[in-house]
């Protein structure tokens, strides 16, 4: 079953064209790995299902987006409840100035939680899903920016699992991790997939071989494919694919 | 001669020609130090004026400077950060935006006589507020909007722009986002850029020379509808319209003016080299 499914999308900044009739299903519990050269429209993309795009000027939007089989395109998208169920890990680690508590009970807090003990039990539980409890537990007062790049990726992680949302988008994810802190944060990805649906933007074709379930090449603005990763990497369906999987191009 | 020769050169000239320039500023601390220090008595900080402000103290210009500066900073300091919050986080980049930034630029030109006149205007005559701290408050208040909008405008924009991406991402309101994230990292430049404009205000003359300033009045202002002596026009008034007034209390009142700006201006600087330090990001 698909938890996102978008039907001859477009999206212009200004005049620019950058999705073109994008048709793309995201399957439930499945990690979806978005690849494609520097420009393809593939974070833009990532960034419809949240509609973080909203923050540009100038953004058009036409076709449908629909996550759980509710459009979220049109002005009157309840866009907080949206970003609960639609969460986002950034390209660059970015927790806040704040406590490693303080960052994983932020949205709780804004959301209006105010229990003690249940913002506890909601931080020891994400802390826990990202593998961060056991090293940090004794230590949640200090600042996140104390923490290593690996750590503060995970923290963010964690951040937006005490949301509880069911899809996770995550853009470039380790692409500022050193490899051995990027396999563990995969080892993570696999492991989160078991409660949430995962799409992934990746420049790594490797990551997205590795990780992914289903796997969409986008080329300047088109989706050129989307299938199944093992099927895109060994049986490609279209030319330009197979160009850009061989590496005869990008 | 060649290039490390030059640059020797260059170095030293350089050197001088900003020696030269910060002169000014070191020969009116030595000389208002020199001659105002024998002035600073307790009974000269904390007492009344008297013979026509020729002995005594200046005691109610000093409160009323700190009135006048508490009255500008209610006022100025809400609406400031308030106007910069709409504009650097809400306003869409649309020709009343850039209207708004137009005008608060002009608003940062306009002589401070002009602004005395607006206030004799507006808040004397009109509110009918008569010359009153109130009004003198308004005025000054005005005056200094433009700084502290400019300064929480750059505090705000220093906040990395992920900061904003991710809350938002988290669910969060736009306000929500201000309140949470945006306000406390801006907290302290915020302050800085206050203070300095507040310190500005307490010096001007005349802004608060139709509004509130009064030529003498030995005693202290019971409410927001009184007159005050204020610092800088009490120096004025000595400086001109009293005759055979000791240099030692025209310096001794300078000393006190230029001390408390100062103070003003030292805080702010510790404030932004405490907010250096703390800024990891």
């Amino acid at each position: 079953m698909s938890i996102i499914e978008t039907n001859k999308l477009n999206l212009w900044y200004g005049t620019f064209q950058a999705l073109i009739d994008v048709n793309l299903a995201v399957a439930q519990n499945k990690i979806t790995a978005l690849i494609g050269p520097s420009g393809c429209g593939k974070s833009t993309l990532l960034r419809v299902f949240n509609r973080m795009n909203d923050l540009i000027e100038g953004v058009r939007l036409a076709g449908s987006v629909k996550v759980r089989g509710a459009e979220i395109l049109g002005d009157g998208t309840d866009l907080i409840a949206l970003r609960k169920k639609v969460g986002m890990v950034f390209q660059r680690p970015n927790p806040f100035p704040l406590s490693i508590y303080e960052n994983v009970v932020y949205a709780l807090r804004i959301h209006g939680i105010r229990d003690k003990q249940k913002l506890d039990a909601a931080a020891e539980k994400a802390l826990s899903s990202v593998l961060l409890w056991d090293e940090l537990k004794d230590n949640l007062g200090a600042n996140a920016l104390t923490l290593s790049l690996e750590q503060q990726q995970r923290l963010c992680i964690a951040r937006l699992l005490a949301v509880t949302p069911e899809v996770v988008l995550m853009d470039e994810p380790c692409s500022t991790l050193d490899p051995l802190a990027t396999m563990r944060i995969e080892e993570l990805m696999i492991e989160l997939k078991k409660r949430y649906s995962i799409v992934i933007v990746t420049h790594n074709m490797q990551q997205a071989a590795r990780i992914s379930d289903d796997c969409g090449y986008m080329l300047l603005g088109e989706l050129v494919e989307l299938g199944e990763t093992k099927r895109i990497f060994t049986a490609p369906r279209d030319q330009r694919t197979e160009d850009y999987i061989t590496g005869r191009f990008g | 001669m060649d290039a490390r020769q030059k640059e020797k050169i260059a170095a030293l000239a350089l050197l001088l020609i900003t020696l030269f320039v910060v002169t000014p500023v070191v020969l009116i601390f030595i000389l208002v130090l020199v001659r105002g220090l024998p002035a600073l008595t307790p009974e000269f900080l904390l007492a009344m004026p008297r013979d026509g402000m020729r002995a005594g103290g200046i005691w109610p210009a000093i409160v009323g400077t700190i009135y006048l500066t508490l009255g500008t900073a209610l006022f100025s300091i809400p609406l400031g950060i308030l106007a910069a919050i709409y504009l650097n986080e809400y306003a869409q980049r649309n020709w009343l935006t850039r209207v708004i930034e137009l005008a608060i630029i002009n608003l940062a030109g306009v002589p401070s006589i002009v602004y005395g006149l607006f206030g004799l205007g507006l808040f004397v005559t009109f509110l009918n507020m008569g010359a009153s701290i109130l009004a003198g408050s308004l005025t000054l208040a005005i005056m200094t909007l433009p700084v502290i909008i400019t300064a929480t405008r750059e505090a705000l924009g220093a906040v990395p722009r992920s900061f904003r991406e991710v809350s938002f991402s988290l669910g969060a309101s736009r306000w929500q986002t201000v309140r949470h994230v945006v306000l406390p990292n801006s907290i302290p430049g915020i302050i800085t850029g206050a203070i300095l404009g507040l310190s500005r205000a307490a010096g001007e003359t005349a802004p608060i020379l139709f509004t509130v300033a009064a030529f003498y009045l030995p005693r202290l202002p019971k409410s927001v509808y009184d007159q005050a002596m204020v610092l800088p026009y009490h120096i004025y008034v000595l400086s001109t319209q009293v005759p055979n007034v000791s240099v030692k209390i025209q310096y001794g009142t300078v000393l006190v003016l230029v001390g408390m700006v100062f103070i003003m201006n030292i805080l702010a600087s510790w404030l932004r080299a405490r907010l250096r330090k703390r800024k990891t990001w």
